[in-house]
């Protein structure tokens, strides 16, 4: 579990990355502006990818964390701003 | 490692005694740690513990009252210390009997908050872990007054028809994800809750049993048993009554 509180934007878009390979999702398919539609994840599988993301960061996203997320961007800013929080 | 079995604990709530118990028991015979959950009742929940470990099984206290989210937490705090909460039994419950037209509200809030909140945060805080594992299980303790109501116990019987509702929503959001919801439904098992009815009240409930006795504990514990076994893994969203027929 990461502790680092300088988590750089590429180094989560990576975890990202890594993490959707559990849902055959390609690491060059994945880029900022990367919609979950597109990449195919249905609501669980956001609420899945937020858990394991979770996991990695020692962070906790909450429902209302997820209002207007719709991209691979929209997320890592969620990430920062929790990681953020918790520093 | 039992057949079946996966790395990680199952977490009973309300074991220190009766059907959580015997669920406790069953568990650990079929191979799965067990995280024996109780609130006060200390010595009843190491004696559970106690008798796992003779039994050559693997067990741990994980004190807590669930009819609080913080509760819930420690509980689960406590039981993953040895691995994620895979297998969830909500078990725990109180009842606070009276006619509805009576009803203080604190009588009806405590119920409710127990056996109906209690269950849902302890499901929800079980999901993650196993959404990430792919696999898990979760079995709702509901009741047959859940599905036919019973005059004394509009509160009881509310959350437990709650507690049905909530495991059929549940079954649908995570089928894709390996984890079954189910509920197992006991009719009258005698235990400190139903002691309280009285043994004239007792005495009607087993006449209107068809099998003419009471269910024992631990035929509640091998339906739990059963839906938490590979053997049910396409068993989704059902409610198992244990009753004796009394459904039927």
């Amino acid at each position: 579990m990461a502790t680092d509180t300088t988590v750089s934007r590429d180094h989560i878009l990576e975890t990202f990355r890594e993490q959707l390979a559990g849902f055959e999702v390609k690491p060059d398919q994945v880029a900022e502006d990367s919609s979950f539609d597109v990449l195919g994840l249905d609501s669980l599988d956001v609420v899945e990818l937020s858990v394991r993301v979770e996991d990695v960061y020692g962070i906790d996203i909450e429902e209302d964390d997820l209002e207007n997320v719709t991209t691979i961007g929209n997320a890592i800013d969620v990430v920062l701003r929790k990681i953020s929080e918790k520093s | 490692m039992g057949d079946g079995v996966r790395d990680g604990i199952a977490l009973v709530t309300g074991a220190s005694r009766g059907i959580g118990r015997a669920i406790a028991f069953r568990l650990a015979a079929d191979g799965w740690p067990v995280a024996v959950n109780y609130r006060t009742d200390d010595e009843g929940a190491k004696e559970t513990v106690v008798r796992i470990e003779d039994r050559g099984g693997d067990a741990l206290l994980a004190q807590g009252d669930v009819s609080s989210r913080d509760g819930i937490e420690e509980a689960f705090s406590a039981a993953e210390e040895r691995g994620p909460v895979l297998v969830l039994v909500n078990n725990a419950g109180v009842t606070r009997d009276g006619l509805a037209m009576m009803m203080k509200p604190e009588n009806w809030d405590t119920v409710i908050r127990t056996n109906l909140d209690g269950a849902f945060w302890a499901c929800r805080r079980a999901m993650k872990k196993m959404v990430t594992a792919r696999w898990g299980r979760i079995v709702n303790i509901a009741s047959v007054v859940g599905v036919k109501g019973h005059a004394g116990q509009a509160n009881y019987a509310a959350a437990k028809a709650g507690l049905i509702g909530l495991t059929r929503s549940l079954a649908l959001e995570l089928a894709t994800r390996g984890i079954t919801a189910n509920a197992v439904a006991p009719g009258f098992v005698r235990t400190q809750i139903t002691e309280a009815l009285g043994d004239e009240r007792l005495a009607q409930i087993v006449e209107a049993t068809p099998i003419g006795r009471e269910i024992q504990p631990e035929e509640v514990a091998a339906a739990v048993g059963f839906l938490v076994s590979e053997d049910a893994a396409a068993i989704t969203g059902q409610v198992l009554c244990v009753d004796g027929g009394m459904t039927a």
